[in-house]
């Protein structure tokens, strides 16, 4: 039992460290792609001692200096091998002099390499397994076991995508003021989407890749230490928050999901929604409101509705339409149309949504029909309701989903009908 | 996103590739040899496997004792699964570019066409919280 919290606190220890320790050897040698091989290795070999032996009394100096010394073994391997290939004169090239940023301070090193690992030249995929590598400090295994790929296939992506940065030079260090802006916003969308993915996967009763969900807020907490100032880096932490709270109500045991207006409101998470909508309240009136914030303050309105029918829907309904004034998102006019039938009725929620019949990124997509059915359905007429959430059940790829637009359906037809062929 | 590529392909098919010359069959096993080490260096291949014949294939049901009876295969059935590819992309349209790919597997001289592949998604995407 103690061995194991042991193990744990080693884990998370470790995950803490990692961004800083890679920071430094990146620093000193200039190899992101080599460097972060070594940080890895000294992760594992600490993982496997430390338990033994104990925690060393500087755990990062142990992990830097372990790390330092695969980086020279990588070095000399290199070079040795350069010189079987008549290249010698390319040694004087690979150990390269510590430069004035060797003062930078460490904590600005998780956001280089935040900022390096969610570079617009990746693919979001690409970005999201770099960014859990290198700055989560987690295992390829651990994240090729979230994703369900093999461990393989996984690491395959990470290589190509330490190749793709070491091609295009991003030097490692912050991006120009200019630049900044934008880049923050890559790696907030890549934190985001590590979010979705964790939190979207998670069930009751089973644990498949909700570590995702934490490690996205652990991520964001430190970005948002480290840039207090960036509202939207606020916004996205309160909105990571307050979605997590509801997280053990949204779906049953079995796995079914539950929308938001049937699910246990006892379930949810006390804690994450008062931090989140401390978060969000001290965020808003700072002025430059962007998506995560609206997003935030939405979840808040639900959050602090004891039941469904006490949800604020005029407050969502005023909130998604200035969401949909910044955001040309088809499914913020989605989410609109719903909180319109909430406040005006179900016929105004239904012309909101004949007016998104023809955009193209709607096109096939399970969405729309699912919200017409539940809006149908809202109006009394069941029989429509029947025919979209069969269309939505029909389009969507997720098993989940599907399930519970089939179930939907069947709810809503004769018994005889049902069972007919 | 996870899409599985099908290759289906009809009795006459296997009948016909049993019969290719030997060059022929020989640049069609190292093109699917290649294919399958490039997808797994991009890290888009998950899995890959091809098929035992349908002349081995056998329609199992259970009997009211729980216990199989098993049945040759229908004669009315018109296709058999021949391999696939379980690979994870970012969108149909790269699932589709990679079962372009796989389509240009060369056949004889005079063969019309590509080779066609099924692409379904696996219903491995994350759910929304519903309406």
């Amino acid at each position: 039992m103690i061995s194991e919290l042991i193990n744990v606190s080693i884990d998370e220890l470790l995950r803490e460290l990692t961004p800083h320790v890679l920071g430094s050897v990146v620093r000193k040698f200039r190899d992101f792609s080599a460097g972060e091989d070594a940080v890895q290795e000294a992760s594992l070999a600490a993982a496997v001692q430390w338990p033994r032996v104990g925690i060393p009394d500087n755990p990062r100096a142990w992990l830097t200096q372990v790390a330092f010394r695969r980086m020279i073994d990588h070095i000399r391997s290199e070079t040795a091998r350069r010189r079987r290939e008549n290249d010698a004169a390319l040694d004087a090239n690979f150990i390269v002099e510590a430069s004035a940023s060797e003062n930078a301070s460490s904590e600005d090193d998780t956001l280089v390499l935040l900022f390096m690992c969610c570079h617009p030249e990746l693919t979001e995929g690409s970005a999201i397994a770099l960014t859990l590598r290198a700055v989560g400090g987690l295992t390829t295994a651990q994240i090729a076991n979230a994703f369900m790929v093999p461990e393989a296939t996984m690491a395959q992506r990470i290589s190509r995508a330490k190749q793709t940065i070491k091609t295009s030079g991003v030097p490692f260090q912050l991006p120009s003021a200019q630049e900044r802006g934008t880049r923050l916003r890559s790696v907030l969308h890549v934190l985001y989407l590590i979010f979705s993915e964790g939190y979207a996967t998670s069930t009751g009763g089973e644990l498949r890749r909700d570590d995702l969900a934490h490690e996205a807020i652990r991520l964001s907490r430190i970005v948002h230490k480290l840039q207090p100032d960036d509202t939207e880096v606020a916004g996205l932490l309160a909105l990571m928050l307050l979605t997590d709270a509801r997280r053990n109500a949204r779906t049953s045991a079995e796995g079914d999901l539950i929308p938001l207006a049937q699910q246990d409101r006892s379930l949810w998470d006390k804690q994450e929604i008062t931090e989140g909508v401390a978060l969000i309240s001290a965020t808003l009136p700072k002025g430059s409101v962007g998506p995560f914030q609206l997003q935030a303050a939405i979840a808040a309105v639900h959050d602090e509705a004891n039941s469904a029918e006490e949800t604020d829907w005029p407050q969502i309904l005023a909130l998604y339409d200035v969401l949909k004034r910044i955001s040309d998102n088809p499914m913020v006019r989605l989410n609109y149309a719903i909180a319109s039938a909430m406040v005006f009725g179900a016929a105004k929620g239904l012309e909101l949504l004949s007016a998104l019949d023809n955009d193209p990124r709607l096109k096939n997509h399970y969405r729309l029909d699912a919200v017409r059915a539940h809006l149908l359905e809202l109006a009394g007429d069941c029989e429509m309701a029947v025919v979209h959430y069969r269309a939505a059940a029909g389009k969507t790829a997720s098993l989940p989903e599907r399930n519970y637009l089939l179930t939907q359906a069947a709810r809503l037809i004769a018994p005889e009908e049902s069972t007919s062929v | 996103m996870k899409y599985i590529l099908l290759m289906n392909a009809t009795k006459e098919v296997f009948e016909w590739y049993s019969k290719w010359p030997k060059e022929e069959l020989q640049a069609n096993m190292a093109f699917m040899r290649k294919i399958a080490a490039e997808l797994k260096d991009e890290g888009v291949l998950l899995q890959t496997a091809g098929l035992a014949w349908p002349q081995q294939a056998v329609i199992v049901r259970a009997g009211n004792d729980g216990q199989p009876i098993t049945d040759g295969v229908f004669p009315e059935a018109k296709e058999f699964l021949a391999g696939y590819w379980l690979i994870d992309v970012e969108s149909a349209e790269q699932a589709y570019k990679v079962a372009a790919r796989i389509s240009l597997a060369p056949a004889p001289k005079g063969t019309p066409g590509t080779m066609p592949l099924e692409v379904r998604e696996v219903m491995d995407r994350a759910p929304d919280e519903m309406p």
